[in-house]
């Protein structure tokens, strides 16, 4: 075979691998891309077990992160089918960018929760001990929801917490607690759920509190637009909402 | 070299190649609001990365120089067992993810860590979320770089030098600095600078292993990281203020590049 | 003085080589590539260890293997002009010089000014400043002479000084290497590959094969009596080895030549190939040696031809174009030898 021959071959074979899938074949199997907050982890993953079971034929890629990372990824155009938000502010910027199909629904609430290290050693009791200065407290970025909420929780209380790091997002925060290398992080309720015993938590009393709200929406550019809104219903019906109580998440 | 008339299909794909890393730049520049350019680069976080990023680089490259000249020269000069597993171990980081870097380093040296325990309990010194830390994630990944370039130098000198040094009355100390480094001073400037240049760019290990606290830990890719979403015009100016250092290095490096191939 | 015994294997070179050599006596080791030579001069200066043997220079030892005594490189009394000089290419002629002075504690104006009276006496200040790449290879060769004989040694090795300079610089510097060599008052080795050199600078030669010393003597009684194939090729004479007895020497393949010389026992017959003459009939007449053979090559010197004869007594004649055309010389050709018994030098093996 010459060799200009198996370039082309090589580089049409590619090119039907990226394409979209062949109409008149076998039924295909769909791809959703859901992009959702990183404290939608474990949640998500769960709720995606229990919905496969009815639809076969979907398959879903989750990109977890933080959700101003998501956001700015959608605005730039990557091929997000549906956006779950940890809070307002990013989904509003999708909202401003005009790329919901449909306005967004609030699904869950979070509250926050001061993760330690397992035992709590450092006898950590409220918001108040974060600024001792024997305590590494590690939080959120400020660009990141989790780190916002973080700060206004702090604010709220009065306490100015300088923390050893801003991590860029929550899981990256309640990792540094598990490995031991932070005392404490301010983190939601369901990642020290989900974290079993690696942290323990240490919560914060109601009038400190600060309610994270998590909208979802699916994105306009999406090809399977209905599958994705599919999805979103079954997250806001009684079963998918069983499934994020299991894991700490409130009713919206 | 020999001119040759290329076949127009290398051409073709050539070209392909070329667009594929000279299109992200020219997005990149494309996106730059140049109107706002000279107060996005000195506004006070751009200015304490970039601060940042010079203190953590060149402690990374001393620190790097320090350690990584007398390795390249055990390397070069002393065949022991075990030296191709050891320089393999050594030279991993450059293959390595840095975010696996990181968390390597955490189990050596953060708080729980199997050093870093130690110093914590024996001193009070802890490294996570300190420059320190910072430096030495940067010098982790960069070292390599240096060390495999000062030991090619090395091999490549004729040791006859040393002979003729030592013949002269100069004890093994003295023939090392007045004649074995002057001779391989360009692979030792070459070396420093791709491990600076590495260092400069060092973005996994540091997060990983050190935190993102502005000042203290956030160098100049992390603080383009955390910018891409509040601050997008400052963080493509600093994105430009890292990409042109490094083409202006690898320009000035061409020579080493292409020698050992 | 030095006195040298070196044993040592390294690589398939297995060196026992002894030298002493006086103060004032300039030593040629002269020897085929690989016959150890720059290694037995690496051990004297200390740069390869020896497994057996020993140095001393003017009565200190510098090292004994059975004593356990070794001195580094840096603390002999011995200057080395390597092959190829080795300047230090990062230093000015000036601060080559300078080095050894400055590594033995000299203080660096006073090991500058030194230097600068080394370069002046070599007739080369005003390259004083000049790098090692701008200077010449016979300017780099004295260079490199200032900077060994600079910190005063006892001894002074030197590693074929003249290898690296090209033909047509070769006979001017080796005339100023002479004059430079007997300034210097300790005892000078030169280890060379050329006869040529080795004639012209030293007193005493010592032929190195295969690690070990096959003869040594002044030039004129080594050329004179070779003791080795390499150096009857050097000088150009027929060398032959076999038992003598009576006039009588049977040399190995069967053949016996007469010989005017009376040396009983084993012995080395030199013949040089002028006196070989060669006819195309049986030689009538007074040669007592006589015998047939095959032409083997013709080489055309100048005015002469060396001629190789194959045959139960294999030789080389020497003889003028005139002859090759005379006898009809033709390579393969049959061929007629004789030797006159007085023209044979036999001594003892």
């Amino acid at each position: 075979m010459r060799a200009p021959f198996v370039i082309v071959t090589a580089v049409a074979l590619l090119v039907a691998a990226c394409a979209e899938p062949n109409p008149t074949g076998t039924p295909q199997i769909k791809d959703i891309n859901v992009f959702a907050a990183a404290s939608l982890t474990d949640a998500f993953t769960r709720v995606y077990d229990e919905y496969a079971k009815s639809n076969a034929r979907v398959r879903f890629i989750f990109n977890f992160g933080s959700s101003s990372t998501l956001a700015t990824q959608i605005t730039n155009g990557a091929p997000a089918d549906l956006f779950a938000s940890a809070d307002q502010a990013n989904m509003q910027k999708i909202v401003d960018a005009m790329l919901t199909d449909g306005t967004p629904t609030a699904f869950a609430t979070n509250r926050l929760e001061i993760a330690v290290l397992p035992g709590n050693p450092k006898k950590i009791s409220s918001l108040a001990d974060l600024a001792r200065s024997d305590v590494i407290l590690v939080l959120a970025a400020p660009t990141v929801p989790a780190g916002k909420y973080a700060l206004e929780a702090l604010s709220k209380t009065g306490v100015s917490a300088k923390p050893q790091s801003q991590e860029v997002d929550v899981r990256a925060v309640l990792n540094k607690v598990s490995l031991g290398e932070a005392d404490a992080g301010i983190v939601y309720v369901t990642d020290v759920k989900s974290a079993g015993g690696r942290v323990t938590g240490v919560a914060i009393p109601e009038e400190q509190q600060v309610l994270a709200r998590y909208p979802i929406a699916v994105v306009k550019s999406s090809k399977n637009a209905e599958l994705a809104h599919g999805f979103m219903d079954y997250v806001l019906s009684p079963a998918g909402q069983n499934v994020l109580a299991e894991f700490g998440f409130s009713k919206p | 070299m020999r001119s040759e008339r290329p076949p127009a299909l290398f051409v073709a794909l050539a070209a392909v190649g070329v667009a594929f890393f000279v299109l992200p730049l020219v997005g990149l520049v494309s996106r730059a609001s140049w109107q706002t350019a000279l107060g996005d680069l000195t506004s006070p976080e751009a200015l304490t990365a970039l601060r940042l990023s010079l203190v953590v680089s060149l402690a990374a490259t001393a620190l790097a120089l320090l350690l990584g000249v007398p390795l390249a020269w055990i390397y070069a000069r002393v065949p022991f067992r075990g030296r191709d597993v050891i320089r393999a171990l050594t030279t991993l980081p450059m293959i390595l993810p840095p975010v696996v870097g990181g968390v390597a380093l955490l189990f050596a040296f953060g708080r729980r860590g199997l050093v870093g325990q130690a110093l914590d309990a024996m001193f009070g010194i802890r490294i996570p979320f300190t420059t320190a830390g910072a430096i030495l994630a940067a010098t982790f990944v960069a070292m390599p770089f240096l060390v495999l370039t000062v030991e090619s130098g090395l091999r490549s000198m004729d040791r006859r030098y040393e002979d003729a040094a030592r013949t002269l009355g100069a004890g093994r100390w003295l023939v090392f600095r007045r004649v074995t480094l002057p001779l391989i001073a360009p692979s030792v400037f070459a070396g420093a600078v791709l491990c600076w240049a590495r260092a400069l760019g060092e973005f996994g290990a540091t997060i990983t292993f050190a935190g993102n606290l502005p000042g203290t830990t956030q160098t100049l890719p992390l603080a383009v990281y955390i910018a891409l979403e509040t601050r997008p015009e400052v963080a493509i100016m600093l994105s430009l203020v890292l990409l042109g250092v490094s083409l202006f290095i690898l320009i000035a490096m061409r020579d080493r590049y292409l020698r050992g191939v | 003085m030095l006195a040298a015994r070196v044993a040592l294997r390294l690589g398939t070179l297995d060196l026992d080589v002894t030298i002493d050599a006086a103060p004032g006596e300039i030593v040629a080791v002269l020897g085929p590539n690989g016959a150890g030579k720059s290694t037995f001069l690496r051990a004297v200066a200390g740069l390869v260890p020896l497994d057996r043997g020993r140095v001393e220079v003017d009565a200190v030892v510098l090292e004994d293997v059975a004593l356990r005594i070794h001195l580094p490189p840096e603390r002999r009394p011995i200057g080395v002009v390597f092959q190829d000089y080795l300047l230090f290419p990062h230093l000015s002629a000036l601060e080559n010089v300078a080095f050894g002075l400055r590594a033995r504690g000299v203080a660096a104006r006073d090991a500058r000014v030194r230097a600068g009276s080394w370069l002046d006496r070599l007739g080369l200040s005003e390259h004083a400043n000049a790098r090692p790449g701008a200077l010449s290879g016979g300017q780099a060769q004295k260079v490199a002479l200032a900077r060994a004989l600079a910190i005063d040694p006892r001894v002074l090795l030197l590693d074929e000084p003249l290898a690296a300079l090209d033909a047509s610089a070769r006979g001017s510097v080796r005339r100023d290497l002479k004059r430079h060599l007997a300034s210097f008052a300790g005892v000078r080795i030169v280890i060379t590959h050329d006869p040529l050199e080795a004639l012209a600078l030293a007193d005493r030669l010592v032929i190195l094969e295969g690690g070990r010393v096959i003869q040594t003597g002044s030039p004129a009684a080594v050329t004179q009596r070779p003791r080795s194939r390499y150096i009857a090729d050097l000088v150009g004479v027929n060398l032959l080895r076999g038992t003598s007895a009576a006039g009588q020497v049977a040399v190995a393949g069967g053949a016996s030549l007469q010989s005017a010389d009376a040396v009983d026992g084993e012995v080395f017959a030199v013949i040089h190939p002028r006196a070989v003459a060669l006819h195309r009939a049986r030689p009538e007449g007074s040669p007592r040696n006589v015998w047939r053979g095959r032409t083997s090559a013709l080489d055309y010197q100048g005015d002469r031809v060396r001629v190789g004869v194959e045959g139960e007594m294999p030789i080389i004649a020497e003889v003028t174009p005139a002859a090759v055309r005379e006898l009809d010389l033709a390579e393969g050709g049959e061929i007629w030898v004789s030797v006159k018994a007085t023209e044979i030098t036999v001594y003892p093996a």
